[in-house]
């Protein structure tokens, strides 16, 4: 009975070993509170033979709110909506913490963020100069498409041509894979040339207009604005998403941003439709309809 | 006995040469073999356009069917001219209306598709939309309200915005389902990946992502303005079914009923540049009977690109129409006093 249960014992020491043997370097090191993507990582490919990004994905970074380090804050009008529409704490994405803002500049994105709920759309010239384009429902423009907080879809086929498809306001971008053409124009998503460098899909994004904004807080650029995303596989169920941002009318210097996006697992998981126009009229061009005690 | 079998040589001759001349709808002449992708599906990839002369429904004074190369000349010399807006025909308040001229418009939607046809709709055979049924007290009612709307906006005096078009309004254009041919921006990206086709419509920005791997529909209680659509291959052809569209009153075509909507849609490609487009409609509530379209896709130079459709972003004229009506009310006009159509009501 005794020696069974020595042997027992001995037996699951000895499976015990083998397991601890088995696990991957990184196990064998100090243990450490924060989670690591295995550098080691070697992406399922696609039917193009570069790694399969297909799939539904969203960042779960608060950087929509502010790129930069924020508390918790109340939503605009908490004597109507208490915690609703309030905002979540959140560590920047910026490398290095801050925005590196030429003085002048620094200005303006505190007024944008004085303004952010202010809109007057009663002149065309000046329709795009109060109020986040968020919260009138415009499309969202690169990088700030990406950590919004709504999924997006990426199609990647065989054809040169890889949509992503977001599901705020129904906005899409095609990227081009190896296209020498210049934007023709600027447009709110921009254009988006892509390359694969490895196993890494970088994205050059020109041509954006200047309405957009990185997030509620205000934080800004002007059309000179240059983004080169970088998406890498860092899992089955990950992206890690890079981006340098280099606009130098509003920055002293390119800087950069990154974080994970997930894969949305849900069986039944499918992009949905945020058409939010409709939730924007009444504040846009309410002030011009008919006045309520002569209309229907 | 011989002569059965000589009248039944004939039937098939007539079957086989008729099926060699009228490309029956949906169907791919026998030639071609469509290419797959890696993974097996037809290839539907890249972009196409839609546009043509030939009108949805099949003009009175033409005849049925298939014409020949004179008469089909003579058909899209007419309709071409009727559509053109370089006319200075018509007086002051058509010259208006035509400063929208020809440079913002699809050259494409002066020509008639190629297989000559004298309508889009193949069934019912007369090439008509099936007559209306009368909507229930109820439907009346709501239609009656949108068209005093309609009318508010035609006259230049909107109340309120919801007196416009959802298209006006940059809620939808021509991404509602069934896809059809209008003034500009006629062109659809097709991509793919496994499990999924997606398709673009220029106007308005937005992505139709059809899973193909047979998932079942959202359920009932959740509803979208584009619809929830579901797709599966039979042969060569994509078959794809959209449900679940909300509520909304004069999204669809013609006002149909979202409640007892439904669409089926097939795409083939039936050549290396040209996909046939086909679409069924019913709607008990609306039309007497379902009924069918068949539009050529044409695949076009990659040098012309698909390009960004923004539209709320800067709805300039939404405000003008607007305070235009709230200037003419000031000087006493009224809806009666009809002033032509403002432009942009593409739909």
């Amino acid at each position: 009975m005794q020696v069974r249960r020595t042997i027992a014992f001995a037996g699951v020491a000895g499976v015990m070993a083998l397991i601890w043997l088995a696990m991957p370097l990184s196990g064998q090191q100090r243990p450490s509170a924060t989670p690591q993507f295995a550098s080691t990582f070697r992406a399922q490919r696609a039917a193009d033979g570069h790694p399969d990004l297909n799939g539904i994905w969203q960042a779960m970074v608060t950087a929509n709110w502010d790129l930069q380090d924020h508390d918790a804050q109340p939503g605009p009008h908490p004597e109507l909506s208490g915690a609703y529409a309030s905002g979540p704490a959140g560590q920047s994405i910026v490398e290095g913490g801050e925005i590196p803002y030429k003085p002048q500049a620094l200005a303006k994105k505190k007024s944008n963020f004085e303004n952010r709920l202010r809109v007057d759309v009663s002149n065309d010239k000046t329709w795009h100069d109060l109020g986040d384009p968020e919260m009138k429902c415009y499309m969202p423009g690169v990088p700030r498409a990406n950590y919004m907080p709504f999924p997006f879809q990426i199609v990647q086929g065989t054809s040169p041509y890889i949509l992503f498809a977001y599901e705020f306001t129904s906005a899409t971008r095609i990227v081009r894979m190896d296209w020498k053409q210049d934007a023709p124009t600027d447009s709110w998503m921009g254009w988006s040339r892509g390359r694969w460098e490895g196993d890494t899909l970088v994205v050059d994004v020109t041509g954006q207009r200047e309405e957009t904004w990185f997030d509620r807080a205000g934080d800004y650029h002007s059309d000179a604005l240059h983004v080169v995303e970088r998406y890498t596989a860092a899992s089955p169920f990950h992206i890690l998403y890079e981006a340098t941002i280099e606009d130098p009318n509003v920055f002293t210097r390119p800087w950069k941003i990154s974080f994970p996006l997930y894969r949305r697992m849900e069986k039944n998981v499918q992009l949905l439709e945020f058409k939010c126009v409709p939730f924007t009229e009444q504040l846009l061009f309410g002030k011009f309809i008919k006045p309520r005690d002569s209309a229907r | 006995m011989r002569n059965r079998v000589r009248s039944s040589i004939a039937v098939l001759a007539a079957v086989l040469a008729v099926g060699l001349f009228v490309p029956a709808a949906g169907q791919a002449p026998k030639k071609y073999v469509a290419p797959k992708t890696p993974w097996g599906d037809p290839d539907l990839q890249g972009v196409w356009n839609d546009a043509t002369s030939t009108p949805l429904q099949r003009p009175s004074n033409v005849g049925t069917g298939v014409l020949n190369d004179e008469e089909a000349e003579e058909f899209q010399k007419s309709l071409a001219h009727d559509l053109s807006r370089d006319r200075r025909d018509g007086g002051n308040a058509a010259d208006v209306n035509r400063a929208y001229n020809e440079h913002w418009m699809d050259a494409r939607r002066l020509k008639i598709t190629a297989d000559k046809r004298t309508s889009l709709i193949v069934d019912p055979a007369d090439g008509r939309i099936p007559p209306l049924v009368q909507a229930s007290p109820e439907r009346q009612k709501i239609q009656a309200a949108r068209a005093a709307g309609a009318q508010r906006f035609a006259a230049g005096l909107p109340d309120h915005y919801t007196d416009m078009s959802w298209p006006v309004r940059c809620v939808v254009r021509t991404d509602v389902p069934p896809y059809l041919p209008t003034i500009y921006n006629n062109d659809f990206q097709i991509f793919q990946s496994p499990g999924y086709v997606a398709i673009g419509p220029e106007m308005i920005h937005s992505a139709r992502i059809i899973p193909v791997d047979g998932r079942p529909h959202l359920n009932k209680g959740l509803r979208q303005w584009l619809g929830d659509t579901r797709g599966h291959w039979e042969g060569s052809t994509l078959v794809v079914e959209t449900t679940n569209f909300r509520a909304d009153e004069g999204v669809l075509f013609q006002n149909a009923n979202p409640a007892t909507f439904t669409i089926t849609e097939r795409f083939t490609r039936v050549a290396a540049d040209s996909i046939n487009y086909e679409f069924t409609v019913a709607d008990p509530s609306t039309w007497t009977k379902p009924w069918t379209a068949l539009i050529p896709w044409t695949k076009i130079d990659p040098a012309e690109q698909m390009y960004e459709y923004a539209c709320h972003e800067d709805n300039f004229d939404i405000v003008h129409f607007l305070t235009g009506a709230r200037l003419r009310e000031k000087n006493g006009e009224t809806v009666g006093q009809q002033r032509p159509a403002p432009a942009g009501g593409e739909r």
